[in-house]
């Protein structure tokens, strides 16, 4: 493996949920320390299950492992870590303040850039040199704080009276106001992350074209800010001989392959090696060990009774959706678990039925729209550019608030505005306009408001004030996108995941939010699963026995009412896959 | 000299920028503060979110929004007494408690009232 060769002090593994990220920065470790090098692995997988691979409790402090000797590890978990920031700013006022006013603090607190912050947080006493750290040759992470946070530490803005007089404009560092560190000790940790001679980043990644292309952005953003000594690692990817007596397998290997030979023009430069998928679950020392080991391939796997899996249907919860008549559909997701996709499909089979139905997605390869555009007499398609709602918010706040500003403030601002949020709230704001719609026909759509969203714009009343413009001055009654959203009658949340261990938690921390703001999903929709195919291939069919275990997670502890939906030899384009798909499994 | 203290409602920044619009008022009370700062006024401005003790621990403003609810925020104090409250002072108003004698009193855009809230 070239990432493994003559590896600097640090090494962080990143890719979104699922790729393997843990698994190989697990391997890494192993590999390391038994080469004599003593190693400090560092987890921050919500999910993370090292301590059950080492078969020792590790938490939030540093723990040997005994299996291996110079092996240590230590997990971060940064939702406690949020946790732990809301408490001490909120803890002192607890009981004074009026709940209702806690509560509304604790919710500026609860987004996603509270949780990064926090975790760069713990990372920093790390990456600086300390005691706690001399003693390691090599810190291994399986993860990396954003090209966002990064840079917004860099800039002068960010710090010039804000963290030195505890008052300031920042929003996106909003949180980092509660936190003790000093600035020099921020800054060691950005120049740390971005020396080449310390620092490799290890880009993990599938061998399918999304996550290609969205592996493509990670690198480039974090090239941009310094972090050039990147490689990448394609993981499981599927080997030939799988191929050859099933259909299935072969579909997939003639996808992965075609994806591996269109990988992203700006990736191709950089050292890569690909990772086979094993037979074999990642649990325990001895598969860890073998993951980075090229041996010849053999089915080791003994081929068992073939899984009859009797699940409901995308079609079946439709037929739940069609009953009303009208409403909202709203599909929601990490990205790459195909969220476009199952609403379309949703679309297609309730225009089948008859009934009218706009589909709207902010799909960007668009070719998904595109081919479904006066498919079906009732179905109408629209699009909503992410990119261009985004730019046209950003532009307009800039003029408007960024034009009283010196360049310092400017620059922060400009920064701010890069934040995932503001993409978020800025295609809320398009799809607002097309939830009204919802009260006479079905209104489909591929995206949704997290609850923390909701809850800031409506504990604001800004939402309500937003929505009260554009309704103009009919005295008619209405309801806000907030109370249109709680009500089940009106709106139907489909939560999308794989499965897969981390997917799915990624998928219950997203209901979780949704609860917060009074919105209880109305099903999940476990897409691409194998479980729902029938295959020969051994490798395949020890995947969709792993898929059993989540598909059985999801049903008792998340969601009672759920469809599984099968993964397909072709890409579900065009109306008539769409409809295998939905009912791929009656 | 007196002290001007403005207690703004719980937001992610004080840019508004994490909401559903800019807010107008804000930039332009921004704006005001800027210029008051620069005239000798003494003001701080204090965030719910996050600066949350500083509302605690003082009793006008804890009573208020035992009374009032944050909704009513923001909440303007004169030297520690109540002042204004759910609206931002425009430019005329800071210059008279913060004892400015400007020497052209510009009204705010917006004529009769401070933006946003209308008359």
């Amino acid at each position: 493996m070239k990432f493994l060769d003559q590896p600097p002090r640090f090494l962080f593994f990143t890719g979104k949920g699922g790729v393997g990220k843990t698994s190989i920065a697990c391997a890494t470790a192993i590999q390391l320390a038994e080469a004599g090098k003593r190693v400090l692995l560092v987890s921050t997988d919500p999910a993370s299950n090292v301590g059950q691979v080492f078969g020792v409790t590790i938490g939030n402090n540093i723990t040997p492992v005994p299996a291996v000797q110079n092996l240590a590890a230590l997990e971060i978990d940064p939702q406690a870590a949020a946790q732990l920031y809301r408490d001490r700013i909120v803890g002192p006022v607890r009981g004074i303040l009026p709940d209702a006013v806690v509560k509304g603090i604790e919710e500026q607190l609860s987004g996603a850039c509270t949780t990064e912050i926090a975790a760069f947080d713990e990372f920093t006493s790390l990456l600086i040199d300390s005691p706690l750290t001399a003693g390691y040759d090599h810190i291994i992470f399986d993860t990396a704080p954003t090209g966002h946070t990064i840079r917004l530490l860099q800039l002068p803005g960010a710090w010039s009276g804000f963290l030195e007089e505890g008052k300031g404009d920042a929003s996106c560092l909003g949180p980092l106001a509660g936190l003790e560190k000093q600035r020099e000790q921020y800054k060691a940790a950005v120049d740390a992350l971005a020396d080449g001679k310390r620092t490799r980043l290890i880009l993990v990644a599938r061998a399918q074209q999304s996550t290609l292309r969205e592996v493509a952005r990670t690198h480039e953003e974090l090239a941009g800010i310094g972090l050039k000594q990147q490689y990448l690692v394609i993981n499981g990817i599927l080997p030939k001989v799988e191929a050859d007596n099933d259909d299935l397998a072969a579909a997939i290997y003639k996808r992965e392959q075609a994806a591996l030979h269109a990988i992203p023009e700006v990736l191709k430069s950089l050292p890569q090696d690909n990772v086979i998928l094993k037979p074999f679950d990642l649990v325990g020392l001895d598969p860890l060990r073998q993951l980075l080991v090229d041996t010849a391939y053999h089915a080791q796997v003994k081929k068992s009774s073939p899984i009859e899996l009797d699940k409901p249907s995308l079609s079946k919860l439709v037929d739940g959706i069609a009953e009303d008549g009208h409403g909202l559909v709203m599909t929601m997701g990490k990205g790459g678990v195909g969220k476009t996709t199952i609403a379309a499909a949703v679309a297609v089979e309730l225009a089948h039925r008859g009934l009218p139905v706009l589909l709207t997605t902010s799909d960007p390869a668009a070719h998904l729209s595109d081919t479904l555009n006066g498919a079906l007499d009732n179905l109408t398609v629209s699009r909503i550019d992410p990119h261009e709602e985004t730019e046209r918010y950003r532009q307009h706040v800039l003029e408007t608030k960024g034009s009283k500003l010196d360049a310092h403030g400017r620059a922060l601002l400009e920064e701010d505005l890069r934040s995932p949020c503001t993409e978020e709230i800025a295609v809320f704001q398009a799809f607002s306009r097309i939830i009204r719609e919802a009260g006479k026909k079905f209104v489909v759509m591929d995206t949704a408001p997290t609850g923390h969203t909701l809850l800031l714009l409506d504990a604001t009343g800004a939402y309500h004030r937003e929505v009260t413009r554009q309704m103009g001055k009919t005295n008619l009654h209405f309801t806000t996108p907030m109370m249109q959203l709680q009500d089940p009658k009106q709106t139907k949340i489909l939560i999308v995941t794989l499965a897969e261990k981390t997917p799915v938690l990624e998928a219950a921390n997203l209901q979780s939010d949704l609860r917060r703001a009074g919105i209880e999903p109305w099903a999940w929709v476990i897409n691409n699963s194998v479980a729902a195919t029938v295959t020969n291939s051994p490798l395949l069919h020890q995947r969709a026995l792993n898929e059993l275990v989540e598909i059985n997670a999801v049903e008792q502890d998340y969601s009672k009412r759920y469809a599984v939906v099968a993964m397909l030899k072709d890409e579900p384009v065009g109306v008539a896959r769409l409809l295998e798909l939905a009912g791929s499994n009656n | 000299m007196k002290t001007i203290q403005v207690f703004d409602p719980a937001m992610c920044c004080s840019s508004g920028v994490c909401g559903v619009d800019v807010d107008q008022q804000l930039i332009g009370f921004s704006a005001d503060v800027d210029w008051a700062k620069q005239n000798g006024a003494k003001i701080e401005r204090f965030n719910l979110a996050q600066q949350p003790m500083d509302f605690a621990n003082n009793k006008v403003v804890r009573d208020f929004l035992e009374r009032s609810g944050q909704e009513a925020l923001p909440l303007i104090l004169l030297d520690g007494e109540f002042a204004l409250a759910g609206r931002y002072p425009n430019r005329t108003e800071l210059s008279r408690w913060a004892g400015i004698v400007a020497i052209t009193e510009v009204a705010p855009a917006g004529g009769c009232c401070s933006g946003g809230k209308c008359c």
